[in-house]
């Protein structure tokens, strides 16, 4: 339970069936997520559009007023950190940040690609994350969000109408990260030959911004004629060749291995035992892809209970985790706090999204601000009780050196932090 | 200047952060000092890492403007020759510095930066992720500490008496991770516990393989740095210059750190390369710059190598920008550099003389570079030098690097 969600919230009781509540949160449709300040419904793309296209229409801006864009972009960030401190499903949750953390779309690049962040998560990611692979990664990769953070809405296949006439060409972001972090890796020993035939499958493809409707389109004068060869399978010519690859892709072998070792060194383990990451791809290969199968099949694993607290949090699940034992539902500080910690969610630095092992979190320097923001944080909560919330956070995996350090505490405050600042907390 | 929140770290105090390290054996036995780098290997030399992720264009960077075929295949990303406006920064009138690289130019000038040309790491990936671990880990092997961290542990025969190793930022770079642990400096945030109450955190984390010695690295660098850095600074702008001007100033003191890495992002230019590619020069250079003027008389006995996971296509793409590629450039620099000149054994862009009919093709293995300065900079011995690299023996260190006298 501590390993999959969220962490507990105060006066929260326990589940009486662990397993059942855990398979329940893996099965069925999530409940929509709250929408943005200033707004009664989750945004349309369209809707979305239309507010970038205005504001870039107004702009240059006064100083001190911000592009419209941005705060509904800032707006939609805050009502997602605000769901998790407080979703009665955090099962899924875990899920959803493990899949939007496979398949990374980071502010970083641009407005494009943040603007249509929020839509990403809620139309693509969020509500394929028991599903099967493939119906994800087809989501996830003809997304506007994706097709503009890897540049997909600049690729022209060379021998286009348009691209001998412009003299434009391919851009091989998308089909190299499609290759590398998404599906096949590496390992799988695909050639620059490989990458550089998926891209120009993929052209023609790209996003619509101005006219109805907008989003995700196909632009025949940009596509790349002829057919195409990926590690010996060829796809024809024209727009439905992306979603057959990309189902071809989803399905291989080689991705469900890479699949298997993600999911079980963010569940298990940071270097999870082979027959551990073989059972998972196992699972994939006999159900066509199913990640609800093969998260029921971790949830029942033994290593899982013999290796309790074996995952150290990432700074955004440390926070979290401390906000909802302290009941804290706040949204507007949490971001900031996130961001001292080393993370700032929503702008992961590369492709290939956060780092998911402690060694990569445990530098000194950031590991001394988790210590200061449980100082921090504990002068905030001085109105809880540390054992309660040592309880909350931990239950019977409190060790008894922490019990005694919460009992001997000088003040209340220090009582508190302490519990923050435990491994009990900053481990799930 | 010393802060309430942590006790003074001062050469002759010890106090109350020997004790809270589990330290206070060299109080007893009446050391002055906590000799953050008692080295008798390294000695007064420095040496600074710069990992610049994302891939640096290093067509871009140090232009072939001599080459035949750069014009032709730079397109309208081409920069012009030396004198025109806009013009590249004549090194010896073949190559020439991107105009961004002000500084880097007059230490060329000064004969103490080394731009490195057609230099690649052994690996041949076009993956920044693979590239990147290759080129800290500085093998093949999936090993779990960088080559930077093995070579640290032969300067540092006291292993947890000294932190010869600093990280600049919040991140501590797979290049310095291993077993010789290594400090880490960030700016700062205001709100702090007192004393007791990081030393009873300290004893609640001290057990946990990962936690603990994260905290006690923290508690003993951050005691250090709030010694070494005025506040003005420790509340100062953040980015490279500020980083690198920080790094500057904590490896300047006697009993400072030895050895650095830093790191600076947004190389991975896809498209309009001209014009997104210009502040990020801007930033290294000025950030060299400043990592210099800190250092002050420091510089004297310091080396900086700037290096990145691979160079991009010998082409510009259909977006004004370029792909990911093989050879491009390192920057050595310092007091002790033979520099003043390219180091490259040119290739060509000419027609079949790409690698795979679209890289620059790589003519010398970054390793050597590292391992020539292992050896004559930071006088490693051989074995220390090969720990660092394992199977590498076919890679000789270059020489040549250093000037003999320094």
């Amino acid at each position: 339970m501590r390993r999959f969600g969220l962490g507990g919230r105060a006066g929260e009781a326990p589940p009486d069936d662990p397993l059942a509540w855990l398979d329940a949160q893996t099965r069925g449709l999530p409940s929509p997520l709250p929408p943005p300040k200033g707004w009664e419904h989750q945004p349309s793309l369209a809707e979305v559009m239309t507010v970038w296209a205005d504001g870039d229409a107004a702009m240059p801006f006064p100083p001190g007023r911000r592009h419209p864009g941005a705060i509904l972009m800032s707006a939609q960030r805050a009502a997602w950190l605000e769901n998790l401190l407080t979703a009665a499903e955090p099962v899924r949750e875990r899920l959803v940040l493990l899949w939007t953390n496979h398949l990374t779309v980071s502010i970083r690049a641009g407005r494009g690609a943040g603007m249509m962040l929020g839509s990403y998560l809620c139309d693509a990611v969020r509500p394929n994350v028991t599903g099967r692979f493939e119906d994800l990664l087809v989501a996830a990769v003809m997304h506007p969000a994706m097709l503009y953070y890897l540049d997909q809405t600049a690729s022209i296949g060379p021998d286009s109408p348009y691209g001998r006439r412009s003299r434009r060409g391919l851009n091989e972001n998308l089909a190299r990260e499609v290759l590398e972090l998404h599906t096949l890796s590496p390992a799988s020993g695909y050639t620059q030959a490989d990458v550089t035939e998926f891209a120009r499958l993929l052209t023609g493809w790209t996003v619509e911004r101005a006219r109805d409707p907008v989003g995700t389109v196909f632009r025949p004068q940009w596509h790349q004629p002829g057919r195409k060869t990926i590690l010996g399978k060829t796809f024809e010519e024209g727009p439905e060749a992306a979603e057959a690859a990309l189902r071809w892709l989803g399905t291989h072998p080689a991705t469900y291995r890479h699949l298997a070792l993600r999911m079980a060194r963010h569940m298990v383990a940071d270097e999870p035992p082979p027959e551990v990451v073989a059972h998972i791809e196992h699972v994939l290969a006999d159900t066509g892809g199913d990640l609800g199968e093969a998260t029921r099949a971790i949830f029942r694993l033994p290593a899982i209970e013999a290796e309790p607290l074996a995952k150290l949090r990432s700074p955004e699940d440390y926070v979290i985790a401390v906000l909802r034992a302290g009941g804290w539902t706040d949204p507007r500080p949490v971001l900031g706090w996130i961001r001292q910690l080393g993370q700032l969610p929503w702008v992961a630095p590369q492709p290939n999204g956060w780092p998911d092992t402690g060694a990569a979190w445990a530098g000194p320097e950031p590991m001394m601000r988790r210590l200061d923001f449980s100082y921090d944080i504990a002068g905030r909560m001085s109105h809880l009780d540390p054992m309660a919330l040592l309880d909350t956070a931990a239950g019977p995996l409190a060790r008894p050196e922490t019990v005694e350090a919460v009992r001997t505490a000088g003040s209340k405050r220090d009582a508190l932090s302490l519990v923050l600042a435990s491994p009990e907390m900053q481990r799930r | 200047m010393n802060p309430s929140h942590l006790p003074s770290l001062g050469r002759t105090r010890l106090g109350r952060r020997g004790f809270l390290l589990g330290l206070s054996t060299f109080a007893v036995a009446g050391r002055t000092s906590l000799a953050l780098a008692a080295l008798p290997a390294a000695g007064d030399r420095r040496l600074v890492v710069v990992l610049l992720r994302g891939a640096m264009d290093g067509l871009h960077a140090v232009v072939p403007y001599g080459d035949a075929a750069y014009a032709e295949l730079r397109q309208e990303i081409a920069l012009p020759e030396p004198g025109e406006e806009g013009g590249v920064l004549d090194c010896g009138g073949f190559f020439g510095l991107n105009p961004a690289l002000t500084r880097l130019h007059e230490g060329y000038a000064e004969g103490i930066v080394l731009p490195i040309h057609a230099v690649a790491g052994g690996l041949r990936s076009r993956s920044h992720f693979d590239a990147q671990d290759y080129l800290e880990r500085g093998s093949e092997q999936r090993l779990s500490s960088g080559w930077l961290n093995r070579a640290i542990s032969a300067m540092e025969p006291d292993e947890g008496e000294s932190l010869t190793g600093l990280s600049v930022g919040l991140d501590l770079p797979l290049l310095l991770r291993g077993r010789q642990r290594i400090g880490m400096w960030a700016p700062p945030q205001p709100v702090r516990p007192a004393p007791d109450l990081y030393a009873r955190m300290h004893s609640l984390l001290h057990e946990d393989p990962v936690l603990g010695p994260a905290v006690e690295d923290g508690l003993r660098e951050r005691g250090y740095a709030d010694g070494m850095l005025p506040s003005a600074e420790r509340n100062g702008p953040r980015g490279f210059v500020a980083l690198a001007s920080a790094a500057g100033r904590l490896l300047a003191a006697d009993d400072g750190p030895r050895v650095a890495a830093i790191e600076l992002g947004g190389w991975d230019t896809h498209a309009a390369q001209a014009a997104r590619m210009t502040p990020v020069l801007a930033q290294l250079d000025a950030g060299l710059g400043e990592l210099r003027a800190q250092l002050g008389a420091a510089w004297a006995h310091t080396a900086v190598l700037c290096v990145t996971e691979f160079g991009r296509t010998a082409r510009v793409n259909g977006n004004s920008g370029t792909d990911h590629g093989t050879g491009g450039v390192a920057f050595l620099l310092g007091g002790p550099v033979q520099g003043g000149r390219i180091l490259a054994d040119w290739p060509g862009l000419g027609q079949d003389r790409l690698f795979e009919n679209r890289d620059l093709q790589p003519t010398r293995d970054l390793r050597a570079v590292a391992k020539g300065l292992l050896r004559d900079h930071m006088r490693l011995p051989d074995a220390a030098v090969a720990a660092a690299f394992p199977d590498s023996e076919g890679v000789t260190p270059q020489g040549g690097l250093i000037r003999r006298a320094a």
